[in-house]
């Protein structure tokens, strides 16, 4: 009985006098039932984003990419902005199912399958980037240390983005293992509650012959806690790495050692944010609000805040340590992000991200749905912006003023960036009518000691017990 | 309750005493004049230390003089460095104890409350341990030594770099600022103190949450003035370097020491029989935690080492180069230290539990961030000059009797277990 001891104090997870099975077919039910007009509506307009995206991905190889709105000066702008943007939104998912295990937070439970689903469909977005932003996109695979007919001409490994192109392929690979180890239990559920014979087929295939025998469990729970651990020095490195593609370099703005973490910091706002826009809707469409409570939204607006004040610290840090370097270059990267010519997107960045999430001290504010979902699209768009203002600033005016110059995108800069939110949203769209949206195995594990109705049962049982006495 | 028992009194007083002897010593070792560095320096010569120095008439006398009086200011800087290197060491020690139970308390942790009573009995040191802190931070600014060269106006007229930071390090506002820092967190500690004895005694919740606001409220606070602190008691040593990382990488150094130290006590007071509540699983959460940011602190540290290394900027990329020319070993050795041996003793889930592992990780993490603060701050005041001998031994000697004196004999003063926490009943049934 000690490990199944709750403290009274702590809220229910599981609202209503939910029992397994109505577990199961909570779950189940947009699986087994029809997509509605609504949703194919949405994706309709998602695919149509997409294919507007291929198209303008097609004419940028075809045709090249001074397409975009790139110059001499500036040689990065949306295209990195939109990796390192998608990678960010990424780190959620990991942070939700392998840091949140770690620290045994039993909340991640009904938002860790969406969180996930959300990582892996961010990070293939993230990695169209690498490729379509080269110029000679069809010798990509020069990247790699593979022996040739060249002499066995090989990569340089002091280059952060080659190092890129390791943490992004290793976080894809382990994000889906991890992923798919997790959802073996609750295709196994979909596949012994199928009743055509065709999505019987797909899902025995998918779930691998899952049985549920103690063996497997106890083995299953060794190897995600293996893997929680194994991913959540991989999520601090992937983020970490796609930093040092800045740090490293010598670029006033750009080399500063705070980079890392604090690239780590935003990819966690950032992430959660998203993670908040989608359940607040999912939550609602798939009626699943006795999963995902207004207490799961509270604590996810929490962490928002957290890692909201923690990128706040390093940028009032980047800014005084301009100041205190007596570096006038540096000093100069900081004056131009504030009054330059780009001076609304600094201060549009500053208030998305460190006034917005401030907001969350208010527990009225916080445990509201309507204001969460308005401050995690703001942060989404503030954390795009901060990754425009780090890129696009710091390049644009740097040590010569005679390659002074702006950058303007293109509409095929524009149609790349909604081709990949297009496609994102036909992945995740997909993900919600095909894949059990909530772990319901392990929801299960925790109904008896955070479920409303038992925590309801205990506490009378006590009383009861009590006035015995 | 607990006693404070006569020999661990006894055994913190005696490091107190020798500690303050070693401190002594040093002090009435550090040469009086020039004459007397001239004279080492030339029966160095002469002993002929290999050939690391140079034969004397190599020199002009005009060189021997510069460097004699440089070497001079080094080691009279050298017995003020061991003093502030320990006092500022163990002090944040007891501010990353204080730190640690915020966390606990802010994030409703249900498996570390049967350990508040170690950690705010421990971190009472902060007290005195501030205040003594604050005395030498005011003798250096003063000029009672040279640790911080941009306090010294001779210095600063000839120094432009450092003219251009004046606004900021100046000796009266780096007073204020430090009164704020340590006065703040100061408050935050005596106040959660009396919370945490009157939800004893009254078992009225409302204390819970009047603590739980506090520790997020510090947290915040904790967050920025933490920065500030580093990069006023640490990095303005070396004036003319900054790097934006700097002050989180002080935090994950000192924070890592404060949760071994829990450890630490945590096992002590369990093989005297106190804290029956307290299970290995407890434990292992605590060696999960040294384990974890054994890694995170090495994460930070490489971090900025290596995005110095690799861009090579003349400016601070020569804070590196001289650890690594006059430092080498306590430079790469500390990586050992707090890197290597902590994550392969630590990584086995059964090793975790075992009271000697942990203690062998333990010692290795402490003496391993005590050589990572001496290197933040001793190249920079006695530069080659380094030697950790009877002084800095000392130093840590006092400052650890000091911290146990006082921890102890706090941690005597209420219930090992704060019986009114609402998750102390979780916590007691902790297994993991």
């Amino acid at each position: 009985m000690s490990s199944h001891y709750e403290a009274p104090i702590r809220k229910p997870l599981v609202i209503g006098e939910k029992t397994y099975h109505d577990i199961t077919v909570d779950v189940a039910r947009p699986v087994e039932g029809r997509a509605n007009k609504l949703w194919w509506r949405v994706f309709a307009i998602a695919l149509i984003a997409f294919l507007w995206g291929v198209g303008s991905m097609a004419y940028t190889v075809g045709t090249g990419i001074g397409t975009w709105g790139l110059n001499k000066t500036v040689g990065w702008a949306w295209d990195i902005t939109n990796f390192v943007w998608w990678v960010g939104i990424g780190h959620a998912g990991t942070l939700i199912s392998a840091v949140l295990l770690l620290f045994r937070q039993k909340w991640r439970m009904a938002i860790n399958r969406s969180a996930e689903a959300m990582t892996i469909f961010s990070v293939v977005q993230a990695g169209l980037f690498p490729i379509i932003h080269m110029g000679r996109p069809w010798l990509g695979y020069w990247v790699l240390p593979l022996p040739n007919q060249f002499g066995s001409l090989w990569v340089n490994f002091n280059s952060p983005l080659l190092w890129d192109v390791f943490a992004i392929s290793t976080y894809l690979s382990v994000s889906l293992v991890f992923w798919w180890t997790g959802l073996l239990p609750d295709f196994a559920m979909l596949r012994d509650r199928a009743i055509t014979p065709f999505t019987k087929r797909v899902y025995s295939i998918l779930s691998f012959g899952w049985s549920g025998r103690a063996k497997d469990w106890q083995r299953f729970e060794e190897v995600s806690l293996v893997l929680a651990g194994l991913a959540t020095p991989l999520v601090l490195s992937v983020h970490t790495i796609v930093s040092f593609d800045f740090a490293t370099s010598v670029i006033p703005g750009w080399h500063t050692t705070i980079l890392p973490p604090y690239f780590v910091a935003g990819a966690i706002f950032s992430g959660f944010a998203m993670v908040t826009t989608l359940l607040i809707i999912m939550r609602k469409v798939s009626n699943l609000e006795a999963y995902i409570t207004i207490q799961h939204i509270e604590l996810m607006n929490i962490i928002v805040m957290i890692t909201g004040s923690i990128v706040g610290v390093a940028y009032i840090t980047e800014l005084w340590v301009a100041w205190y370097s007596g570096v006038e270059y540096e000093q100069y990267a900081f004056l131009n992000r504030a009054t330059g010519p780009y001076w609304w997107s600094y201060w549009l960045m500053m208030t998305c991200n460190v006034i917005s999430p401030q907001v969350m001290w208010f527990k009225k504010i916080r445990t509201n749905i309507m204001a969460s979902f308005i401050i995690s699209l703001i942060v989404n768009v503030g954390m795009w912006f901060e990754r425009f203002v780090i890129i696009v600033t710091s390049l644009h005016r740097d040590y010569l003023p005679s390659s002074w110059t702006m950058f303007q995108p293109t509409f095929v800069d524009a149609g790349i960036y909604i081709g990949t939110i297009g496609f994102f949203f036909v992945l995740f769209l997909l993900y919600s009518r095909s894949f059990p949206v909530i772990a319901q195995a392990e929801v299960k594990t925790i109904l008896k000691s955070s479920g409303e109705y038992y925590k309801k049962e205990r506490d009378s049982k006590e009383n009861h017990q009590s006035l015995n006495h | 309750m607990y006693t404070f028992s006569k020999n661990l009194k006894t055994f913190a007083i005696v490091l107190m005493v020798l500690g303050l002897l070693g401190i002594a010593y040093g002090f009435f070792s550090a040469p009086k004049d020039l004459d007397e560095v001239k004279q080492i320096l030339t029966e160095q010569a002469h002993h002929g230390d290999g050939g690391h120095h140079v034969s004397a008439d190599a020199h002009s006398d005009a060189d021997f003089e510069h460097h004699a009086e440089h070497v001079y200011g080094q080691l009279k800087n050298k017995p003020w460095t061991a003093l502030y290197v320990g006092s500022i060491f163990v002090m944040f020690v007891s501010l990353g104890i204080l730190v640690f139970h915020g966390i606990n308390y802010a994030a409703s942790a249900g498996w570390s409350p049967v350990l508040f009573r170690v950690m705010e009995g421990l971190s009472a040191y902060l007290l005195p341990g501030s205040i003594i802190f604050f005395l030498i931070l005011l003798a250096s600014v003063l000029g009672g030594n040279h640790l911080f060269i941009w306090a010294d106006d001779a210095v600063v007229a000839k120094d432009a770099i450092i003219q251009g930071k004046v606004g900021y390090l100046n000796v009266p506002f780096f007073i204020v600022r430090a009164l704020i820092f340590l006065g703040g967190w100061n408050l935050y500690r005596v106040y959660m103190r009396k919370q945490s004895l009157a939800l004893d005694a009254t078992g009225d919740l409302v204390y819970h949450k009047k603590m739980f606001k506090a520790s997020a409220g510090f947290l915040a606070f904790f967050i920025v003035t933490e920065s500030m602190a580093s990069w006023d008691w640490i990095m303005s040593i070396d004036t003319h370097w900054y790097s934006t990382l700097f002050g989180w990488y002080v935090f994950a150094s000192f924070f890592v020491t404060a949760i071994t130290t829990i450890a630490f006590v945590t096992l002590y007071l369990k093989n005297k029989g106190y804290l029956d509540f307290v299970n290995t699983s407890h434990i292992h959460d605590l060696a999960k935690f040294m384990f974890g940011l054994s890694i995170f602190w090495t994460y930070l540290w490489f971090s900025q080492f290596m995005l110095q290394w690799y861009s090579n900027i003349p400016e601070e990329v020569t804070y590196f180069i001289f650890r690594i020319q006059e430092y080498n070993l306590p430079f790469f050795g500390m990586l050992v230290l707090n890197f290597i041996l902590p994550l392969l003793l630590l990584i086995n889930t059964d090793f975790k539990r075992l009271t000697w592992i942990v203690v062998m990780a333990g010692v290795c993490i402490i003496i391993g961030h005590y050589i990572d603060f001496f290197l933040m701050i001793a190249p920079g005041t006695v530069g080659g000059s380094w030697f950790i001998g009877v002084e800095e031994i000392g130093s840590l000697m006092f400052f650890i009797g000091l911290f146990i004196f006082v921890g102890f004999n706090a941690i005597s003063k209420a219930p090992l277990l704060a019986k009114n926490n609402p998750l102390i009943e979780e916590s007691k049934h902790f297994h993991y």
